[in-house]
């Protein structure tokens, strides 16, 4: 069953275009990587998707809300890790906040990261912050999960962790779309992968 | 360069011999021309120059010692000072003969006598007849004078309100307005007030009567022996009655004064001043008045903290307002709060505090406190907004991407994720901008509010000195800022280990 599909997608940014005519599919339980070198488009392709910037062209159709775990985290500094988890569910989805600090305590012992709940963001590793990152994007119970350079920060093993984590996302029938230029991590977790090469897709 | 450093010092080290080497050519006189005629005032006609009977009582003791006079501008309230310092030769500027003057200054003999006289608006002139009829009312006077020492003893008798003012023209545009019901001021300034202001009137009944001296340096007798040679001289031949005639503030009282003075009289009737005298001349001691002075001081002190805080608060309010139009704000917006912020940093306070008081008077009257309330909250709001719209922008915008990924609304983004982290980069610039503001609050004594360095500069006039009201006010300052900067810094220390 398709879940995500971008047709014809152009990006523009100051007058350039940065992303031309992408078109792709993503089916339920699938795991989509975007290979291409730094710059070329693919972090622009997935803001898109998460609706973060305009559409120069084309159209997305995705189910909302989207899950997007970003390069650096971006965790929100001035609270814990759990706060992390709890804000969206509590504030957008407007659930009790009790039962969202135990579904956030499951969400972060599933990802490894429980014992850190009470942490500030400055106090996590990269991975921790990253597996913090990934609880915070699930809360809000995404169809499609979004990462962006997810190994970026991380060493060899914790790359292992984090490609048998998104699997078992996928198992679990979620959507996830992966940009990186990590060729050997895509190898391990992807169904399938695209190039992307000055913008344009270049093969599957 | 070596030679080039050594020839200015040289030069430098010999400047004073070569200045004090040569004569004395000049009486150098001060006086404030700031509102003050007719003692002295810029000329009309020619504002480079000054006038007034006491720029020609000036000219008549400058031609008596040979000497061309030459103005030196002071401040009324620190002419004392001044003179004690011997920043001019004689003060002259309808300086009123005191306990206290003459216990720190030489003075002249006395020149002209004049009456404390009662304003009142002409409708009421039934009704406050003398001081014990103002009961809760404010009546205002011209800080640093014998009047205000008046209202002060009238403020623990009969329970009136004193209020100071820096100048003698706008507490009769206060009393037309309602914002006063009575001043209290010699009639000299009276009278012209009333001519002023068509719908007010003066009771005939002196409150006080007084007389007007030139001060000098403590250790300048023997010029101030020789002026009152030459002022006795003038009371003889009928100069000084022609001065004070030229000016219209000649009246029967002064033939009186001169016959007493000529005749040799020691004692001239000084002026009750309540805070000064009352211990009697022998007695005053500097810690005697300050220790009376404590409570003013102290009560003047709340009113600087509660102004402070009240204005700091409306600073924040509006601060944070204008930073998140600026930010989040359309364009049109944006401008006007850009030229809001641009115009109010870009002008003096003291001229805002004018504004608002006494520039909008006609369209609104707000109370001083008020006033001043809006004048240093919304000044300060232009500087916290900047901090603010600083602070905001120092947010990671990847947090914001964040936050809007998972569906929360800019408004929810700002309340729960920039706002708290800005606040906190905004800390330790704002507790700045509060002891900044605690010490700027001195500025709204200009518009009649006494808080505690306007209580400070009446202590220090009324006493004659600088040293111990100064030391006891920068105490007070000290005992209220200190513990701020405290708070805030554990209040950092904090969130730094949070």
């Amino acid at each position: 069953m398709t879940m995500l599909a971008v047709r014809s997608l152009d990006i523009r940014r100051a007058g350039r275009t940065i992303v031309s005519g992408v078109s792709f599919t993503a089916d339920r339980g699938e795991v989509v990587v975007l290979m291409g070198a730094s710059g070329a488009g693919k972090s622009s392709i997935l803001r898109a998707i998460a609706g973060l910037d305009p559409l120069g062209g084309g159209s997305i159709d995705i189910p909302r809300p989207v899950g997007m775990v970003f390069q650096f985290h971006h965790l929100f500094a001035n609270m814990t890790a759990r706060a992390n988890v709890c804000l969206a569910p509590v504030h957008v989805l407007r659930r009790p906040r009790a039962e969202v600090e135990i579904r956030a305590q499951e969400l972060l012992d599933s990802l490894g990261v429980g014992h850190r709940a009470g942490a500030m963001p400055h106090e996590l590793s990269g991975g921790e912050a990253q597996r913090v990152a990934i609880a915070r994007a699930l809360a809000i119970e995404p169809r499609v999960l979004l990462m962006d350079e997810p190994t970026a920060s991380l060493d060899s093993a914790r790359r292992g962790d984090l490609a048998a984590t998104l699997k078992r996302l996928a198992t679990e029938g979620r959507t996830i779309v992966v940009a990186t230029h990590d060729a050997a991590f895509a190898e391990t977790c992807a169904h399938r992968v695209l190039m992307i090469e000055g913008g344009r897709l270049q093969s599957s | 360069m070596n030679r080039y450093a050594l020839f200015v010092a040289v030069y430098l080290a010999l400047l004073p011999g070569v200045i004090s080497a040569q004569p004395q050519r000049e009486l150098r006189w001060g006086g404030d021309a700031e509102g003050g005629a007719p003692y002295v005032e810029a000329d009309p006609a020619d504002p480079a120059h000054v006038v007034g009977f006491d720029v020609e009582v000036a000219q008549l003791l400058a031609s008596g010692l040979g000497l061309t006079p030459r103005f030196v501008q002071v401040g009324f309230t620190t002419i004392d000072a001044e003179a004690a310092r011997g920043d001019f030769d004689v003060g002259l500027s309808g300086i009123e003969d005191s306990v206290a003057r003459r216990s720190r200054l030489a003075l002249t003999i006395p020149y002209y006598e004049f009456r404390e006289l009662l304003t009142v608006r002409a409708d009421d002139r039934d009704r406050y007849r003398t001081l014990e009829d103002l009961r809760g009312h404010r009546v205002a006077t011209l800080g640093a004078t014998l009047a205000y020492d008046l209202l002060v003893d009238a403020q623990a008798r009969n329970g009136i309100i004193p209020i100071t003012y820096e100048d003698d023209v706008h507490p009769y545009g206060d009393l037309a307005l309602g914002r006063v019901d009575a001043v209290v001021l010699d009639a000299i300034l009276a009278e012209r007030g009333v001519r002023r202001n068509p719908s007010l009137a003066n009771q005939p009944a002196a409150l006080a009567v007084g007389h007007y001296v030139g001060i000098l340096a403590p250790g300048r007798a023997q010029l101030r022996d020789r002026m009152n040679q030459i002022l006795r001289d003038a009371m003889r031949d009928g100069r000084l009655e022609a001065i004070f005639r030229r000016w219209n503030v000649w009246n029967q009282d002064q033939p009186r004064l001169y016959a007493r003075v000529l005749a040799g009289a020691s004692q001239y009737p000084v002026a009750a001043s309540s805070l000064v005298n009352s211990a009697g001349p022998a007695q005053v001691t500097v810690w005697r008045v300050a220790a009376r002075y404590v409570p003013a001081l102290l009560r003047a002190a709340i009113i600087t903290v509660a102004l402070s805080c009240l204005s700091m608060a409306l600073a924040v309010l509006v601060g944070a307002l204008i930073a998140s139009g600026r930010v989040y704000g359309s364009a049109p917006l944006r401008v006007v709060l850009t030229a809001y912020v641009e115009i109010v940093r870009g002008t003096p306070l003291l001229l805002q505090l004018f504004v608002l008081y006494f520039g909008l008077a006609a369209l609104v009257q707000l109370p001083a406190f008020v006033a001043a309330l809006l004048g240093l909250g919304l000044n300060y709001a232009a500087y916290e907004s900047e901090i603010y719209r600083g602070a905001l922008e120092a947010v990671p915008i990847g947090q914001l991407d964040a936050a809007r990924t998972l569906g929360l609304s800019e408004r929810q983004i700002l309340m729960l994720v920039r706002a708290p982290q800005a606040f906190r980069l905004a800390l330790a610039p704002m507790t700045n901008d509060f002891v900044a503001l605690l010490k700027d609050s001195s500025l709204v004594s200009v518009i009649t509010v006494v808080e505690l360095t306007k209580q400070t500069s009446i202590f220090a006039a009324n006493i004659g000195s600088w040293v111990v009201p100064g030391a006891m006010c920068a105490a007070i300052y000290l005992a209220m800022s200190l513990p701020l900067a405290r708070v805030a810094r554990r209040i950092e220390r904090g969130w730094r280990q949070a």
